[in-house]
């Protein structure tokens, strides 16, 4: 308990900290009221979406697939043109100065997407001299990543375990040292283990000055970043620190256990006072209309049911609790 | 402390200081069985003696870093791939000699491979209908019924393209059961799916539990790891545990899966 408040306490000044910071700081992207629609506008992929990214940040699109995360990554790699709105990276225009901007920035897509038939050596001397610089010249900023590959130099980038392609696409991406990372999705499909390990190394890039736009589903990686955006159906639901979001969350929520998990949860779906009720893990998570039902109302009515084993506990959101909340009231 | 878990039409009882199980329905019947299950690729063990048993009506989660050999094990047990030794039956067929049976009475999804995106959904249900053997009466009644349930009727004539993620991944499912299989193959069937949807899919497993039909699942959600009866963990081709959610974090001293997981894993050598 008393580590988890002293938590809540470095995010708070950490929030605002940062909320300070980025009112200051130079942006690196800005996106204005972005529209992109496909198959003749029946698809709206990105509906008039909005946000800033300050210099040196860690910012997270978080949201499922077909959300939009993509559209608005190539949108601002200048790969795709969008129907309407502007967007800026580093200060260049998207539309007309793509030229300046795809020297600049660097992008991991979704898929893998570096040449299979090549040696890891020879992708990366190949990104290196497209983007007109070489590998010894900002070996630096790849090398904690790079040394891991080592061994494996002159082995097809085809033949690479799942691990070694994303640390692989990531040092190509960065080999000539972009002031703008993107990176779609680059953890998924991948296990617990190897995501901490990818967020670890995001860390030190953004010691080193580079911006860092990613976008991911998992909820839990979104604490990761300091500012993010949670995105479904190509709206933007809320933008804000990690924390602030949290702070926003409208409802006390309680997670309930028992004995019987199933049952437990159509007993609360069913109960009228009770506003929203989602399982997690071992936990059902649970939020009640109006406030009006206490705590020991909940108890004793569960008790009365035959609940055994019940636990109950007042506990903080997490984003995936509010990323739920805001599609509920959409 | 003792305590029993039902599971399906029998109970399993679960002791914790000994973390055993032991069987005492004489009604509770497997599955898959898989003893000392091995494949090999060349010098490389992909699946090292791999032995487990999965219950009829549980849901089972087969869990694992990425390339410990999962999707080996999983296509052995579907009589996709010929074991290099051991034995194994599923649904009580064996995988070398009854591979067409086994197919016949299981159900396959994963995130990848579903449906048949330029097909409409009333095509993709009888297309698969009709490759496993449903009647064309029997189907008619299925699809039917299915369409109405998924509330997908003014969808029915669509191309499966067209439909949102969740709603294709819900179809996925429903087409991998029409059949009534023994049992049902999910790999990562709620990846990319955004959180109440994922929560929704959970409920289609409950009830497809609930109906008998056993539940193989994989998974990187930790969150959903709770959600089955029955865990096994596989680190660098074996399978390093196996017991229920709540026996695996006292077992590990975690409060959650995510931290069961991390303790076996953070060791692995292998990658996919």
């Amino acid at each position: 308990m008393e580590s988890w408040k002293l938590k809540m306490e470095n995010d708070q000044k950490y929030s605002q900290l940062s909320t300070i910071h980025s009112q200051f700081s130079i942006k690196m992207v800005t996106v204005n009221n972005i529209v992109k629609a496909y198959n003749k506008g029946e698809v709206k992929a990105v509906n008039d979406v909005s946000f800033e990214v300050s210099k040196g940040e860690l910012f997270g699109l978080i949201g499922a697939d077909g959300a939009g995360k993509t559209s608005i990554f190539r949108i601002l790699t200048t790969l795709l043109l969008p129907d309407s709105g502007t967007a800026s990276v580093n200060g260049f225009d998207v539309v007309k100065d793509y030229k300046t901007i795809r020297k600049n920035v660097g992008y991991m897509p979704g898929k893998f997407s570096l040449y299979q038939d090549l040696s890891v050596e020879e992708n990366l001397n190949f990104f290196a001299t497209v983007f007109n610089t070489t590998v010894a010249e900002n070996y630096d900023l790849v090398k904690d990543i790079y040394v891991q590959l080592e061994p494996f130099k002159t082995r097809r980038a085809g033949k690479l375990s799942g691990g070694m392609k994303q640390k692989l696409a990531l040092c190509c991406a960065l080999i000539h040292r972009p002031t703008v990372l993107f990176l779609d999705e680059p953890t998924t499909g991948v296990d617990v283990v190897s995501r901490k390990e990818f967020w670890e190394m995001l860390k030190s890039l953004k010691q080193q000055g580079i911006t860092i736009l990613v976008s991911t589903p998992y909820m839990d990686e979104a604490t990761l970043c300091e500012h993010i955006a949670l995105i479904q159906n190509g709206s933007i639901m809320s933008i804000d620190t990690p924390y602030n979001i949290i702070k926003k969350f409208p409802d006390t929520l309680f997670a309930v256990r028992a004995d019987n998990m199933g049952r437990l949860q159509n007993a609360l779906r069913n109960n009228p006072q009770i506003k929203s009720c989602f399982s997690f893990g071992d936990f059902h998570h649970v939020t009640m209309e109006n406030g009006k039902l206490r705590m020991e109302n909940l108890v004793t009515s569960l008790k009365n049911d035959g609940f055994n084993d019940l636990e109950i506990k007042e506990i903080t959101p997490t984003i995936e609790d509010c990323f739920m909340n805001l599609m509920d009231n959409k | 402390m003792e305590n029993e878990k039902k599971i399906g039409n029998g109970k399993l009882k679960v002791e914790n200081g000994e973390n055993t199980f032991s069987i005492f329905n004489s009604q509770l019947s497997t599955v898959i069985k898989a003893d000392k299950l091995t494949k090999r690729f060349g010098d490389f063990i992909a699946a090292n003696e791999v032995t487990f048993e999965v219950y009829a009506g549980e849901i089972f989660g087969f869990l694992g870093a990425n390339g410990a050999g999962k999707t080996t094990a999983m296509k052995m047990l579907c009589g996709l791939s010929t074991p290099s030794s051991g034995n194994a039956t599923t649904a009580g067929f064996d995988v070398y000699r009854q591979t067409e049976q086994i197919k016949k009475h299981i159900g396959y999804m994963s995130q990848k491979f579903s449906l048949y995106e330029d097909l409409t959904v009333i095509e993709n249900i009888q297309f698969f209908g009709g490759i496993y053997g449903l009647s064309d009466k029997h189907l008619k009644e299925k699809s039917n019924e299915l369409i109405e349930t998924l509330g997908l009727k003014n969808e029915a004539k669509k191309l499966v393209a067209s439909l949102p993620l969740g709603w294709k991944q819900k179809l996925a499912f429903s087409v991998a059961v029409l059949h009534e299989p023994k049992i049902v193959f999910l790999d990562e069937p709620t990846g990319g799916v955004d959180p109440v949807t994922r929560r929704q899919f959970w409920d289609l497993i409950y009830q497809a539990a609930d109906r008998g039909i056993t539940i193989f699942v994989t998974t990187h959600y930790m969150d959903e790891a709770e959600y089955c009866n029955r865990i096994s963990i596989m680190v660098d081709g074996v399978i390093e545990a196996l017991d229920t959610p709540a026996n695996l974090k006292q077992q590990y001293s975690a409060t959650s899966m995510d931290e069961v997981f991390y303790k076996l894993a953070r060791g692995a050598k292998r990658s996919e």
